[in-house]
């Protein structure tokens, strides 16, 4: 999934005037430009709506039938059904929304805030900056795949670095960490934060060299140290890119999928909402239509941050 | 302007975080320079030698990393120069033009990017497998194990990124300039072509390292679409090597050393156009 990949997008911050052009009313174009323009803006919509939308749409539609994806003739009216079965009589439905629920619990209270403090230990003046954010930035350059890879080797259970640290390696006690249903959850994290945390950190490193170093000076003549300036005057100052970091944070934890995918497709203590979704559409059990519920309920969750997101951001574009 | 002091505190916290942050990597790249024949015997945890590439080089050869890596130019370079062609057109007309849905449509356009991608599956593979194609196209007879299925999603699902932040950086662009080549008579396509792509290169420059890297990184959508051994881009490849060579972590971890190479060199070349890409929505741009 596109490192998924969700996207620091925001207007421009306060404070900073955007210049108003003189946007054209497209009335006053002669019939061949808005010709044009139909096109430029119609083919992209196009796209847009026929595998993102009515995709989102039909994903809702199955969600209320029962199919086994042969023939379109064989779809069947179920009513909420298959909610019923997810809810009710699905044995790992309620552990992956745990597990997405502690997900969000460990990127919010460690991995998150892990790269806001890199960022802003690293935008002080500090001798070798550009090193460490090189190191902290390598992973996020990494595909998922990848950083599943390298953890599995740190992690194996007798060959892996950890445990040979531990001095654990080959004894009986030895702990696998990827193949216990207790632990693997928490190690599978750490790796996840290895890469979430300089992604947030260059992130809100930018964020940092956009604030107006003068906004300090003056909270520095008024007499306040570092960490009260931080607070009462930068950070204040960085809302919309605080807003960018906590829904990236969330959406994430909602995209989480790779990662586990990699380490054993989901199962046995990593099972996650996304990854049950897809575990019911292929293979060889297809229940469609329960994998359309579960996707709907990802749907509606996810749609929680976006639309907070857009309302934050939209919201002050437009005026 | 604060005084420099010696920070020894926040070095140590640092060097600490920096140090852990490499080690896997380190481990990684330390298993995949040793032959098997040496970790079996002493243990991967151990300095024996020898050193040497041979891994690499059947990793290479023996599970056909450069298939796959032709493969991955395939998916991610057409979905990259798409994404880029629709984006800029779109964000094009939103930004320089007022109309009744302008905003609207940015608006569905940057919600559609932020869907987690499991909730488009069902549909989208339905949707692929019910549309039939001639077999001198597609060996499956549908849009299934196509390059175009994962092309197509891949391009709808970057363009929202891609118009919004291309949008904001076109708006910030004078307004006399397109104004001065109305007066010369210059259409739309002009004003586009000539006129506000130039003046949006570094833009472009930045989201295509950004979209480059991310589209050769992902794992979701070829994973999809695609089944055929022979089809399948490096990340799923190398994911594979998994299952193909059950014991031989040295081998497994010299393949996942080399899929980080392209990546290196397009980091090292456009490392400041990364940079920005990635932070150009998130500053003004």
């Amino acid at each position: 999934m596109t490192p998924t990949t969700v996207l620091p997008t925001v207007a421009a911050p306060e404070g900073v005037p955007v210049p108003r052009t003189r946007t054209r009313r497209v009335r006053r174009l002669s019939g061949r430009d808005r010709m044009v323009l139909g096109l430029m803006v119609g083919v992209p919509t196009l796209i847009q709506a026929v595998l993102i939308w009515i995709p989102a749409l039909l994903s809702i539609g199955l969600s209320f039938t029962r199919w086994n994806g042969l023939a379109l003739s064989d779809i069947k009216p179920a009513g909420l059904a298959n909610y019923r079965f997810a809810v009710e009589d699905y044995p790992p439905f309620w552990p992956a929304i745990a597990h997405n629920l502690i997900w969000l619990g460990f990127l919010a209270v460690v991995a998150t805030p892990l790269g806001l403090l890199l960022a802003v230990l690293l935008d002080q003046r500090i001798k070798g900056s550009r090193i460490y954010q090189s190191v902290f930035f390598t992973p996020v350059m990494l595909s998922l795949v990848l950083v599943g890879i390298i953890w599995q080797l740190v992690y194996a259970r007798d060959e892996g670095l950890v445990n040979n640290l531990l001095g654990t390696a080959g004894k009986p006690g030895a702990v696998d960490w990827l193949g216990d249903p207790h632990v693997n959850l928490w190690a599978a994290l750490v790796a996840t934060a290895w890469r979430h945390a300089g992604y947030i950190m260059v992130l809100y490193l930018a964020g940092l060299k956009g604030v107006d170093p003068s906004l300090r000076e003056a909270a520095a003549i008024d007499g306040a140290g570092p960490r009260q300036a931080f607070f009462r005057v930068v950070f204040p100052a960085m809302r919309p890119i605080n807003i960018v970091i906590v829904v990236i944070t969330v959406i994430e934890a909602l995209r989480a999928f790779d990662i586990v995918y990699v380490i054993n497709k989901g199962t046995n203590g990593l099972e996650l909402l996304s990854v049950l979704v897809i575990q019911n559409l292929v293979g060889e059990g297809q229940v469609i239509g329960v994998g359309s519920a579960l996707a709907v309920i990802l749907l509606v969750v996810s749609l929680v941050p976006i639309v907070y997101y857009l309302v934050r951001t939209f919201r002050k574009a437009d005026r | 302007m604060t005084p420099r002091r010696p920070r020894y505190g926040t070095h140590l916290f640092l060097s600490v975080m920096a140090v852990m942050w490499l080690i896997p990597m380190l481990w990684t790249l330390y298993t995949a320079l040793r032959p098997k024949s040496a970790t079996d015997r002493y243990g991967y945890w151990s300095l024996h030698g020898p050193f040497n590439l041979h891994n690499f080089t059947d990793a290479w050869t023996q599970a056909g990393l450069g298939r796959y890596f032709g493969n991955s130019a395939l998916l991610a370079v057409p979905s990259v120069l798409l994404t880029l062609l629709l984006a800029s057109m779109m964000a094009f007309a939103v930004s320089r033009f007022t109309w009744k849905f302008n905003v609207t449509l940015l608006v569905v356009f940057t919600a559609g990017n932020l869907l987690p991608p499991q909730v488009l599956a069902a549909p989208l593979f339905e949707m692929f497998k019910h549309t039939p194609l001639p077999y001198w196209i597609s060996a499956s007879g549908s849009l299934l194990d196509t390059y175009y299925a994962v092309i197509a999603v891949e391009v709808a699902f970057q363009t929202g990124f891609c118009t919004f932040v291309l949008s904001n950086y076109m708006k910030a662009l004078p307004g006399e300039l397109t104004e001065a080549a109305l007066m010369d008579g210059a259409g739309v396509w002009r004003q586009y072509s000539r006129i506000i792509m130039p003046l949006t290169r570094p833009a472009l420059a930045a989201i295509a390292t950004l979209e480059t890297i991310w589209l050769y990184n992902d794992f979701f959508w070829p994973l999809l679409f695609i089944h055929r051994g022979d089809e399948l881009p490096v990340t799923i490849g190398v994911n594979n090597l998994q299952g193909q060579f059950l014991l031989n972590d040295n081998l497994i971890a010299a393949g996942a050393t080399i899929t980080v190479i392209p990546t290196l060199i397009i980091y090292l070349l456009l490392q400041r156009h990364f940079l920005s890409g990635l932070t150009l929505g998130a500053t003004k741009g």
